[in-house]
């Protein structure tokens, strides 16, 4: 703060969280050192609030902290046992949807989903999984996708297309058949332009978008949630790089 | 199939016994058998009763997946699958010469892993039978009776397991589904301060072993009727011989010798295993019957194993277990010991072997080198064969130019086993329970046989492992892991 004003505040779960206008409240808490859950927000890119695990009450009425921007005097919930279950419930959703092997995931350990996962104390999968058929493109020489793992985040379609200029990522279908396609006639990953030095590589929260042949180059032990819990690598205190991507 | 109690002729007829699930065994199995009016045993089968077709899931999947995603095979034996895909993947990466220091450090783990694996079956899950007696009251016939009546013996089991396991931990990773083995060699050191931690209870492993050695050759000597007739079916011999044809557990060639000994082939290339080895199917049975081609499905079974290991070399190149394994020959006077009982002492022996081994990776400055990985040109096939703890163990890949699977075939150490455990079971039917009404000591006659080859029911069909999938999900340290050291380490 350079001008002499009293920093803007909200009051979330009894502390004051400072922020300045313009600031959702998952940001101005992120940056308050206070982790709010969260998956399908990432900094660069404009909050769409489709996953809705970063849910707090404000004043008393449900919202997504992502797209809610923060505002002088507002009262937020976020720790309470309510929403953690919620945010939980959601996540057991997403896991019951795909096809989530942790032991054998290459991005076990650097993985957002995961990450989320252990935060919320989810143990069991609580939903009966729906082990949908989802075939991997392999086409790309040095890019494979494993759409088994995909959460719908839609971050990888907007880094392609805001980013990258691409557009190589989209969704298609609706409810339950909704899922990710590449752009490309052939539907085929290799007849697109993406490129390992696209943004559209590194934003996948979760194990679809993956460099080929890297695996497990890194050890399980190293990798960017094994040292600390998500909510202390998302405030910033960030031990060790990723070790993955 | 070799012998009369394969198939009943007039099943219908018979009276059916159970024996389910087979206790002390690794993964869930069942016996079969079928008397007539005068409780003559007409059929004896093993049966595996959970399949999960573990190939064709690997299908379609990226090939550097493969060696982490194979060790849900098996909670007891994760780290020879883990080892032998990374054999194969080595292929597919044109790794032809692994950087020894990765050879070591996966070397390493692996003698780890028999070490602790043989520990676990000898002290855990055979000892009861061997100082109890098989018809012994079964409320003492376990562990915990091992524990109350020979109480350093049951100590130094359980510290000679985890020995075995800080191993695994150091070179793996962890564990449970470590992830150490990488295509082309490991993606982790081990370091000095770790080696030195390994080094610090060596003289204490390598006595604990040799006591167990001891033991074992004293138990066959004192019983020798017994442990020489009890189950026993002669049969060919198959195992990895180093290319001097001394013991070698991590790689080398095929070998196999006649039930008398005589080499049948020698020199083979794990890569061509499949002109040597064939399989077969049985209607009641989920596990495959495998044979050498040669001889055909009739004659062709084999043993495979610590017993078929350490008859099937010409040598162990470690001292103390080689003595052990000459006193072990000097027993049969130079012919094939076909013995399924056998089989303890020859576990004992690599066991000791396994700690000797270990302690000259320690001392090997290569152990603790830099150079992890490499690679070369791709290659389509990879085929890996390691001697896991149990007997040989082939993990066989295709991959495409995409990096995916297009095939995998397994051939697991118990399936190796399959016919040799049927004939072992059958023979002591015939032994013991012909004209007797079955009690739960007879019974456990059967299961003492089937314990003798320390069977992993669960790899042999291949299975996912039984947890419940939310709880692998999860999993890095969680609910997955302790499922699944439940079922390795059921103390
Ligand atoms: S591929 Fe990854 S980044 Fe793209 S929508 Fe799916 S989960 Fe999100
Ligand atoms: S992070 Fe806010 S809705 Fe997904």
């Amino acid at each position: 703060m350079t001008d002499a004003s009293p920093p803007q505040t909200f009051q979330m779960d009894g502390h004051d969280v400072a922020f300045t206008p313009g600031q959702s409240i998952l940001t101005a808490a992120l940056a308050a050192g206070r982790y709010i859950p969260h998956l399908c927000f990432h900094p660069e890119f404009t909050a769409h609030g489709s996953c809705k695990v970063c849910t707090v009450k404000v004043n008393g009425q449900p919202h997504a902290s992502c797209t809610t921007p923060a505002r002088s005097g507002d009262v937020v919930e976020s720790d309470t046992d309510e929403l953690t279950q919620l945010r939980l419930n959601l996540v057991q959703f997403l896991f019951a949807e795909g096809n989530h092997f942790c032991p054998s995931c290459e991005k076990s350990g650097a993985c957002t989903l995961q990450g989320v996962a252990y935060e919320l104390g989810m143990t069991t999968e609580h939903y009966s999984p729906l082990f949908p058929d989802r075939p991997v493109d392999a086409s790309h020489p040095d890019v494979l996708l494993d759409f088994n793992r995909c959460i719908l985040c839609e971050l990888c379609i907007r880094a392609s297309a805001i980013h990258d200029q691409k557009h190589v990522f989209a969704l298609s279908g609706r409810g339950i058949t909704k899922h990710l396609i590449v752009n490309a006639e052939s539907g085929r990953l290799a007849d697109t332009a993406l490129a390992l030095s696209d943004k559209a590589m590194t934003v996948c929260p979760v194990g679809v978008i993956l460099r080929k042949r890297q695996g497990f180059a890194v050890p399980i032990g190293e990798r960017r949630y094994d040292h600390q819990p998500i909510s202390a690598v998302a405030v910033g205190h960030r031990p060790k790089e990723d070790g993955h991507e | 199939m070799p012998t009369s109690l394969d198939t009943a002729p007039n099943p219908e007829t018979l009276r059916r016994i159970v024996i389910e699930p087979v206790s002390r065994v690794e993964g869930h199995g069942k016996v079969t058998i079928l008397l007539d009016a005068e409780r003559k045993v007409q059929q004896v089968r093993l049966h595996i009763v959970e399949f999960r077709g573990f190939e064709r899931f690997i299908q379609g999947r990226p090939f550097w997946e493969v060696p982490v995603m194979v060790q849900r095979l098996c909670g007891i034996c994760p780290v020879s699958h883990h080892l032998a895909a990374s054999k194969a993947m080595d292929q597919i990466v044109g790794a032809t010469r692994v950087p020894a220091t990765a050879t070591a450090i996966r070397r390493l783990m692996h003698y780890g892993q028999i070490l602790q694996s043989h520990a676990l079956h000898f002290f855990h899950l055979a000892s009861p039978d061997l100082l109890f007696g098989f018809d012994s009251d079964p409320a003492k016939r376990n562990v915990v009776g091992v524990l109350a009546a020979h109480p350093d013996l049951a100590r130094h089991g359980i510290l000679l397991r985890k020995f075995g396991q800080e191993i695994i931990r150091i070179t793996a990773g962890k564990r449970v589904h470590g992830t150490g083995s990488i295509p082309g060699g490991v993606n982790k050191r081990v370091t000095p301060a770790e080696r030195d931690e390994l080094r610090a209870p060596l003289a204490d492993v390598v006595a604990w072993a040799e006591a167990g050695v001891r033991l074992v050759a004293d138990l066959f000597a004192a019983n020798r009727a017994l442990y020489e007739g009890f189950g026993t079916v002669r049969s060919s011999l198959l195992s990895l011989v180093a290319p001097d044809g001394a013991l070698d557990l991590y790689d080398g060639v095929l070998r196999a010798r006649d039930a008398d000994g005589g080499i049948l082939f020698d020199g083979v290339r794990c890569a061509d295993y499949g002109a040597r080895i064939h399989e077969n199917v049985r209607s009641w049975s989920y596990m495959k019957f495998p044979f050498f081609a040669e001889l055909g499905p009739e004659r062709g079974w084999y043993k495979v194993g610590p017993l078929a290991r350490i008859q099937n070399c010409d040598s162990i190149g470690t001292p103390r277990a080689e003595a052990a394994r000459q006193e072990f020959l000097a027993r049969t006077l130079g012919t094939i010991q076909h013995a399924p009982l056998a089989y303890h002492w020859a576990r004992m022996i690599e066991l000791l072997h396994a700690a000797e081994v270990i302690e000259r990776l320690l001392a090997d400055p290569a152990l603790v080198g830099d150079e992890l990985t490499a690679t070369g040109a791709r290659a389509t096939t990879g085929i890996g064969v390691i001697e896991a703890p149990r007997g040989t163990l082939i993990h066989h890949y295709e991959v495409d130019a995409d990096d995916l699977v297009t095939m995998c075939n397994l051939i697991v150490s118990t399936t190796h086993n399959n016919t040799a455990m049927n004939e072992a079971i059958r023979q002591v039917a015939r032994q013991y329970l012909d004209g007797r009404e079955p009690t739960e000591g007879l019974l456990n006659h059967i299961e003492v046989a089937i314990r003798a080859f320390d069977p992993c029911l669960s790899c042999a069909t291949h299975a996912l492992g039984k947890m419940p999938l939310a709880v692998e999900i999860v999993d890095a340290a969680g609910a997955l892991v302790t499922r699944l050291v439940r079922d390795g380490e059921s103390l």
